[in-house]
């Protein structure tokens, strides 16, 4: 048991022992999911604010359902109905949150750092839901968990992660986790938007589709995150997704035993084909519900967190 | 290393619980409707002993249950995160009694919590209490239905239950 943290930003500061601590919690948060009375009173009279500044529908609403199985009260908030139209700052937005005695501030964020941000400057616990292209890290503490449950470990495990890597939090949270808990990560889609840079984190990086999920015993697929590319990265959709879509004839080329993950939205035909989305292979649907159990754990872990805080000492 | 000493060794706390399984049927007459539900880390691996003599005593099987307390207690705010252990309860607990199984009865508010968390599963028509060790020192309006033994301690003695650790005999130690 290793949890002192005040709040969740990153994946990329916490040790190994955390990271199982969490999953381990998770593991007890699920079967709440599955009572007679899906409810306890672990956060009860505490207020959770989800603080949305980019369009999320499914990590808000598993953050509220979480938070909500808690018996915690928690209020939306989100940027089209916000006063950022009116001009106030983030700093001005949360203070006033803080103001209403909100115990939690859970905060999606185009900006990279915004939740760290937001840990110097409130006293309440802040939980980055994915800021930029930084990290998502409860998005790799859930992929983490799914993967830990279905093969029963992750050392050693070979983890292909596909598509969109460079403008991917999803990427870089679970590049960290997983090289932490011993995975053998290889990254792989077009190289301008999977550059060898990557290596630095510890991982393979490839560009031959077939080769990077032969021996994989997870496949993540990742979207391609128009919303972030400034530029045109790769000539078009129906080259991408004949190069590095999972087709039928790619998944005929893996282990039989390889397992299909991807953190959603998917675009069907396009990083996968509908059939391997539907299929028993496919891990989609069990990482929602995971979502739910290691998102309560993550609120449960940082309500108990008292020391100060990493952030800014390094 | 603190002071201390054995207040019970392993063939004491086997008779203990010998004896608590035969007060549990003296009790209940009705074996078939008794199921055990232990609070972890301890009170979990003495219910499946409990269960083991009882269900001789009764010539029938009697269900366990895993119960964990933590996110239904009241002082989450006042320490670090305790670790929580998942809640196998693969029966139905309404209309059954419920004996709640754990290893030192203290505060009485992991009892409370008990309570509270088993009645999201059902509504049992009786809830019991068995314990290994009631240290005293009571919180909350609550009292133990079986009693291993009653040791009166002060406030800042730890009461340690070992059971089950590989190359350890199983005792239960009295650190002042």
């Amino acid at each position: 048991m290793s949890w002192h943290r005040k709040h969740l930003l990153d994946i990329e500061s916490l040790s190994t022992a955390e990271i199982v601590t969490v999953l381990d919690t998770a593991r007890a948060f699920k079967s709440v999911g599955e009572r007679l009375i899906k409810k306890v009173p672990a956060l009860r009279g505490k207020t959770v604010v989800n603080l949305f500044i980019e369009p999320s529908t499914r990590t808000r609403i598993s953050f509220e359902l979480a938070a909500q199985r808690l018996s915690a009260d928690i209020v939306n908030f989100s940027a089209d109905a916000s006063s950022f139209k009116k001009g106030e700052t983030l700093k001005d937005t949360a203070r006033n949150l803080e103001a209403l005695n909100a115990d939690f501030i859970i905060i999606r964020h185009s900006a990279s750092g915004a939740a760290h941000f937001l840990s110097r400057v409130l006293n309440a616990h802040v939980i980055n839901a994915g800021d930029g292209a930084h990290e998502h890290p409860t998005q790799a503490l859930l992929d983490a968990f799914t993967i830990r449950e279905k093969k029963g470990k992750i050392e050693g495990l070979n983890v292909t992660i596909l598509g969109d890597i460079l403008y991917s939090r999803v990427a870089r949270s679970n590049i960290w986790a997983l090289t932490k808990l011993g995975a053998n990560v290889t990254l792989c889609g077009p190289s301008t938007l999977v550059p060898k840079t990557f290596e630095q984190m510890g991982c393979r990086v490839t560009h031959d589709t077939d080769e990077a999920i032969r021996e994989a015993d997870i496949i993540n697929l990742l979207r391609i995150q128009h919303e972030r590319q400034r530029k045109t990265m790769f000539p078009g959709i129906g080259e991408y997704s004949t190069l590095f879509g999972l087709t039928q004839a790619r998944l005929a080329l893996t282990k039989p035993d390889a397992l299909i993950m991807h953190p959603g939205p998917i675009n069907r035909g396009v990083e996968i084909d509908s059939e391997i989305a539907d299929s028993s292979r496919s891990l989609i649907l069990e990482q929602v519900t995971n979502g739910l159990a290691v998102r309560m754990a993550v609120l449960f872990l940082v309500n108990g967190g008292k020391g100060p805080q990493e952030v800014g000492g390094h | 290393m603190p002071e201390s000493c054995i207040i019970l060794n392993a063939t004491a706390i086997d008779r203990a619980l010998t004896r608590i399984a035969h007060e549990i049927a003296e009790r209940n007459e009705n074996g078939a409707a008794v199921v055990l539900v232990g609070i972890p880390e301890i009170g979990d691996v003495l219910a499946q002993k409990l269960s083991l003599i009882l269900s001789e005593i009764w010539r029938l099987p009697v269900p366990v249950g895993i119960l964990d307390v933590t996110m239904h207690r009241d002082d989450l705010d006042q320490r670090m995160a305790p670790r929580v252990h998942p809640t196998v309860i693969p029966f139905d607990v309404t209309d059954k009694t419920v004996v709640l199984v754990d290893d030192v009865l203290f505060s009485g508010r992991t009892t409370r919590a008990a309570m509270d968390a088993i009645n999201d599963f059902g509504r049992p028509k009786k809830i019991q209490l068995a314990v290994l060790i009631d240290r005293g020192h009571r919180e909350l309006p609550i009292k133990a239905d079986f009693v291993g033994k009653n040791v009166p301690t002060a406030l800042s003695e730890k009461v340690r239950v070992r059971l089950g650790l590989p190359g350890r005999e199983d005792e239960v130690v009295l650190e002042k």
